[in-house]
């Protein structure tokens, strides 16, 4: 089986990528045009990585579930992308990038991977630049900056609030060129079912048109996920209804490790669930914590309206607690400290769960018109949302799931432990440790499609030049299509009861419930007696309706569903195995008298990379050590 | 609150479609228009009829994915807005809500509210994009750039290609779109070496597509969930015209 070896290459930090670089193999031009790559997904990581390698001259094959490759949910983003760039001139450089986001990920994360992430990021903001992205620009044309969450100078760069639109929509155009000239070849509208595994190596997908239904064989010489995160476990989460886990579970069940699957980052700043239909939360970009204020009234029973309430009945808890960073502490300090007032029964509006991020300071001081500039289209989907304009009242915000810091494990070249299978952006587990700082998902998404992937897929292909492309017709193919269409019917066959999204929603409030923002042993055990139980009710009871040779929405659903109930077992095991707290992953057993995340250093310095081990059967887990050569590990302090 | 719905069904692209009649009671005002349609299918399936197939994703205005026509006009009453971003206290209690797909020679209808789009990827393809490789790029602040352009590039590239500025077009133009893509890149330095080949290859293959002309009705920026403006379109036309006088091609 395979073995976990990170393949962090030799050498002091700052030279590994670059003397790596130097010392890959490549793949000549006029042998380039014999090599085939499948990419799945194609948001800000799939994207460019699919538009790099066919401007490389691959052959490249672009999968994506949506109907056009534009609508990956990687254009929600909000706020920004990170660049060490020092254009403000106020002490940034790629160290401190590294560090930042070292930290920020308390100290789970890969140094090598991260280092690398920092050193590229002023790349993509040229790359992006020159694709035509419009960045904000000072008066004097220069690319604007902003700060957020979690750092001490000023280094995002951003498009009012819909920076992952126009980062999204760059990687998009690349992609249409590449369509366009004939390189690309795009299967929008496909479901991956599976991952085809020839000789121990990833030779192709498994795919369902979702328009006839046909199942479908795609052969290749190397295989890219680019397929996000699984945020969507909890049911409500900031993410896309449509985004979800499916990918990465293929490609664990098929041996791919899969790398801390509990860390799952819970945003502070969403429009807090309204009503029980709700089918989503909405994200309000960490971007307003630059000028809004988060507080709580100081006395629980204070029941006036916001603007009634003097400032000496209001309590800013972040900048009490926090003076140092104040409200823009990183994401998981934010979301806690929210969660402890509203817990505590100081929550506002009509369900107590929820705080208020005012902005009458900011419209005060720099007017409605610059604070329209810069987050313009935030306020305008509050209020469409809440029918309250945020100019004249504060918002009402609370946490919601968000991103997962985990994903598939993969080694420095982004290779799973499947050889030919790569896993970039946020499928893959690798930079931000337990906790990922702001800005930085469009950042590490965008690097690995256009700076790394690239040079690495291209060292894997180096060896595969002589390799015929395999054939469909191989008993490979028609064992991995056989046992998806099996699939398929097993779903419509049920005829139970009970619809797709019924069993979502329930699965979504037992993972909210017992592996949310705090999490304790018997609540984790709890969970996964639940997740059994809905298990074994979800292949009894399900109704799906309809056949699969049409568009059968309930029958997509259905697959992800099924894969996010194996997908939450995992997650509550990784979290039950790591007993202390770190970043996002909150164990109630440990933490400082302050409340405080409590890391235990000796014990728990590692990656978890889970091995599959059969249906229903326990995970397998292995331990990549993490080492700290080039930073002091430190209690996290934002005070 | 009770609704009665008009919902166009359509088994495939090939099948003859109409109009189904449905009765939804337990309508909340606070929900959004997809929930109340999600609700209108978990009904439908638990009583063993055919859910209504339409698209949806990030329920934020910005994945483009909506693509319903309610009431007569793209993404429902209210303006600059987009349908998820639509709730049910913009309808009345036992209002009757008539839903329909896009309605464009461009746009086939594949299954009851579901089009296919794939016209406007093509259009992309055609010249919607700079020609620059990974790893050419020069530094982002060699070219300067005006934050007047720049904030207009933006206001021209936050269309989500959702399709309603053709599905509202009486001539199903496409003028909105392809005009948001080649004022964005004509505006910013970087764009205007290929302004010309991309005016005229964008404009030619939107003909090739079965896109109707612009008669400057001004329905497409009406029914704009981003508001993009027709003077992107007077753009598209002045820089159509300079490239066919003098681009060789």
């Amino acid at each position: 089986m395979s073995k976990l070896d990170a393949k962090i290459p030799e050498g002091p930090l700052a030279e590994k990528w670059t003397k790596y670089k130097a010392s890959m193999k490549l793949v000549s031009p006029n042998n380039r045009k014999k090599l085939d790559i499948i990419v799945v997904g194609t948001g800000i990581a799939g994207a460019p990585a699919a538009a790099s390698l066919a401007e490389m001259g691959y052959n490249v094959k672009v999968f994506c579930f949506q109907d056009s490759a534009r609508r990956a949910h990687s254009v929600a983003a909000q706020g920004g992308i990170n660049a060490s760039r020092n254009n403000k001139n106020d002490g940034d450089s790629v160290y401190r990038l590294f560090y930042d986001m070292i930290k920020g990920g308390d100290f789970r994360a890969r140094e090598a991977n991260v280092y690398r992430a920092a050193e590229v990021s002023s790349n993509i903001i040229d790359q992006l630049t020159a694709q035509g992205v419009p960045f904000a620009r000072e008066y004097g044309g220069t690319l604007a900056n902003r700060t957020f969450g979690g750092v001490q100078v000023s280094r995002t760069f951003y498009a009012q609030g819909q920076t992952g639109q126009q980062v999204l929509l760059g990687g998009y155009s690349a992609l249409k060129r590449q369509v366009g000239l004939g390189k690309v070849k795009m299967f929008s509208r496909r479901q991956m079912l599976d991952v085809v595994i020839i000789d121990g190596k990833a030779r192709g997908i498994i795919t369902r048109n979702l328009v006839s239904g046909e199942i479908e064989r795609h052969a290749a010489h190397a295989v890219v996920l680019a397929t996000g995160g699984y945020g969507t476990i909890y049911y409500l989460s900031t993410l896309a209804v449509q985004s979800n886990g499916s990918a990465a579970m293929q490609a664990f069940r098929k041996g791919a490790f899969f790398g801390n699957p509990s860390f799952i980052q819970i945003h502070p700043t969403c429009i807090p669930v309204l009503n029980e239909y709700q089918s989503k939360l909405t994200l309000m970009s960490e971007s307003l914590r630059n000028d809004g204020r988060i507080w709580v009234p100081k006395s629980k029973d204070d029941k006036r309206k916001p603007n009634d309430i003097p400032e000496e009945d209001r309590d800013y808890f972040l900048e009490r607690r926090y003076p140092a960073f104040g409200n823009l502490v990183p994401r998981d300090v934010a979301s806690r400290a929210a969660k402890e007032r509203c817990d505590n029964g100081f929550g506002v509006g009509k369900t107590g769960l929820a705080v208020y991020l005012d902005f009458s300071v900011a419209v005060g001081k720099q007017g409605e018109k610059v604070i329209n500039g810069k987050y313009g289209n935030l306020f305008d989907m509050y209020e469409k949302i809440t029918g309250e304009s945020p100019y004249k009242t504060p918002m009402m915000i609370y946490p919601a799931g968000h991103y997962t810091m985990g994903g598939l494990w993969v080694d420095y070249n982004l290779q799973t432990t499947i050889p030919g299978l790569f896993a970039i952006g946020e499928a893959n587990f690798s930079d931000h440790g337990a906790n990922r700082l702001g800005a930085s998902s469009l950042m590490q998404g965008a690097g690995d499609g256009y700076f790394i992937a690239p040079y690495t897929v291209s060292n894997y292909l180096a060896d595969e030049i002589s390799t015929k492309l395999p054939s469909t017709d191989s008993p490979e193919f028609v064992e991995a299509e056989n046992s998806a269409k099996a699939l398929l019917d097993k779903f419509l066959s049920i005829n139970g009861t009970q619809t797709a999204t019924s069993f979502h929603k329930r699965l979504g409030n037992i993972m909210w419930n017992f592996a949310g923002m705090q999490r304790n042993e018997e609540g984790l055990k709890k969970a996964l007696g639940m997740i059994a139980d809905l298990k074994k009710e979800f292949w009894s009871d399900l109704k799906i309706p309809g056949k699969t040779e049409e568009i059968n929405q309930e029958l997509e659903k259905a697959s992800r569903v099924a894969d996010f109930i194996d997908l939450a077992s995992l997650i509550v095991t990784d979290a039950l195995n790591r007993k202390e707290s770190c970043g996002a992953h909150f164990r109630e057993e440990s933490m400082t008298e302050g409340g405080e995340a409590l890391r235990i250093d000796d014990q728990y310095s590692f990656v978890a990379a889970w091995e599959y081990q059969g249906e229903d059967k326990e995970p397998k887990l292995h331990k990549e050590e993490l080492k700290f050569e080039n930073v002091e590990v430190k209690v996290r302090s934002y005070k | 609150m009770k609704i009665k719905l008009n919902i166009w069904k359509q088994a495939n692209a090939k099948a003859k479609g109409k109009f189904e009649k449905y009765e939804l009671d337990g309508v909340d005002e606070e929900m959004s228009f997809l929930e109340m349609l999600d609700s209108l299918n978990e009904k439908l399936i638990k009583e063993g009829k055919e859910p209504v197939a339409y698209e949806h994703d990030c329920h934020e205005a910005i994945c483009g994915s909506c693509s319903l026509y309610i009431n007569g006009r793209p993404h429902g009453p209210g303006d600059v807005i987009a349908t998820c971003q639509m709730h049910m206290r913009s309808f009345k209690d036992g209002e009757t809500i008539t839903v329909e797909p896009w309605r464009a020679k461009s746009f086939p209808v594949l299954k009851d509210l579901i089009v296919d789009r794939d016209a406007f990827d093509k259009l992309m393809a055609a010249g919607g994009f700079i020609s620059i490789d990974a790893g050419q790029a020069p530094d982002a602040n060699a070219n300067l750039v005006s934050k007047i352009d720049a904030d207009k590039a933006f206001d021209a590239a936050a269309c989500i290609g959702c399709g309603a500025c053709v599905a509202a077009c009486k001539n199903s133009s496409a003028m909105l779109f392809v005009s948001a893509k080649v004022s964005q890149l004509a505006l910013l330095p970087q764009g205007k070496i290929e302004a010309k080949r991309r005016a005229l290859n964008m404009v030619a293959k939107m003909d090739e597509l079965g896109f109707g002309s612009c008669t400057n009705t001004g329905a497409c920026e009406a029914e704009c969930p981003k508001g993009i403006g027709i003077d992107f379109i007077a753009k598209l036309n002045r820089e159509y015209l300079c490239a066919s006088f003098t681009e060789a091609e």
